[in-house]
């Protein structure tokens, strides 16, 4: 819960899901995170079947909010460094829905 | 016609290869910015419409098994609320989805993503792929314009795309030899060294052609010669062949120099495909 939170969407190494009911948390590895291509698409799908309704992240691509949209999931952005902080920032209503969505870097920072 | 660096001058030595060749088939394969037609000036050009196919989802078909989604290699769909998303900028067209789903939930449409041009220049027979604005790859259309019949007489030339990624390969494919144009500086010659290690990787035989060589580069030179690299030839800069060029004339149709410089350099390359 201290983790910080990646930079990436796609890329990230690891997702944490948070019920904020029972406060239950816990990490899966992202399935997308190594692919040659189509990673946003691989990590939206992952988290589209983790039954997830909001994501927490620094930033996105095109490909994974049309997955977000389609599902139904609210994309937010992150504005603290923990994943705990964030989540708090979160319930308190403190973070802004995310509008802008890249269209990839592909290599490039 | 290989070349790591753009702009080295591979159009160059393939339209003029291509006119002292006379009997011979020029491929444009640089088909985000085919330029040997603005040379080669082909007359009666018949065009064909190239297609890739974008897989399609019905709905009331789909039982949800998302075979599809786990098939595909490329990430090209999610699954959202029981039913397949396709990204068609992902797609690679590879058909795996259709072939897979049980139900035949998945059909292709064709979409069209570019065109073939076919003319002739006297004696020389000018294919270009032209792919459209936007598209991500140029595949499908490298593949049109090199289903090109070729008759015993004639040789086949293809302008490759810059570059050593999947279009390169794409082009060089069917080719017996590779001639690798290379421009004498630190740039070109580090994407020499790229293209120089794929070539050799589909064990492909090669030899160079140095342009724009006003100088003895060594690190290129002495390059070549651990690697065993034959150098055909070295043409060095020149402000007429500039001006030839932005003339979008044919160098060797107009200045008897550099006739005999491609002249040379078929020999030299028929000789080096017949060992």
């Amino acid at each position: 819960m201290e983790s910080e939170v990646c930079v990436s969407f796609g890329r990230a190494p690891y997702f944490l899901v948070y019920d904020t009911q029972s406060d239950v948390s816990n990490f899966f590895e992202n399935p997308g995170a190594a692919s040659q291509g189509g990673a946003g698409i691989k990590a939206a799908q992952a988290i589209v079947d983790a039954m997830a309704e909001t994501l927490l992240t620094v930033r996105c691509g095109e490909n994974s909010a049309e997955v977000f949209q389609g599902a139904g999931i609210k994309v937010y952005k992150t504005t603290k460094v923990s994943a705990k902080e964030n989540i708090e920032a979160f319930q308190k209503g403190e973070l802004a829905p995310l509008t802008h969505f890249h269209g990839g870097f592909h290599g490039k920072i | 016609m290989l070349s790591g660096k753009g702009g080295t001058g591979k159009t160059f030595v393939s339209v003029n290869l291509a006119v002292t060749a006379k009997n011979a088939i020029c491929i444009d394969c640089d088909v985000e910015e085919p330029n040997g037609r603005l040379f080669l000036k082909p007359e009666e050009s018949v065009t064909e419409e190239v297609y890739t196919k974008l897989p399609q989802v019905l709905e009331e078909k789909c039982i949800g098994c998302r075979k599809c989604v786990d098939s595909c290699r490329f990430n090209a769909m999610g699954f959202i609320k029981n039913s397949p998303l396709v990204f068609p900028e992902v797609c690679h067209s590879c058909g795996a989805c259709s072939l897979l789903c049980p139900t035949g939930a998945i059909y292709e449409l064709k979409r069209p993503i570019g065109i073939v041009e076919r003319g002739r220049n006297k004696e020389v027979q000018v294919i270009t792929g032209i792919l459209n604005i936007g598209e991500a790859s140029g595949i499908p259309v490298i593949q049109n314009a090199l289903d090109t019949k070729i008759t015993e007489k004639s040789i086949m030339i293809i302008d490759c795309p810059p570059g050593s990624a999947c279009s390169v390969m794409e082009s060089v494919q069917t080719a017996d030899y590779c001639l690798l144009v290379v421009e004498a500086t630190i740039f070109g010659f580090h994407n020499f060294k790229m293209v120089y290690e794929l070539v050799s990787l589909l064990q492909k035989p090669c030899g160079v052609v140095i342009n724009k060589g006003d100088y003895t580069y060594y690190p290129l030179i002495n390059f070549c010669k651990e690697n065993n690299i034959t150098i055909l030839c070295c043409i060095p800069y020149q402000e007429k062949l500039a001006q030839i060029g932005a003339n979008g004339e044919v160098a060797s149709e107009k200045d008897d120099e550099t006739r005999m410089i491609f002249s040379t350099l078929l020999d030299k390359i028929r000789m080096e495909v017949r060992e």
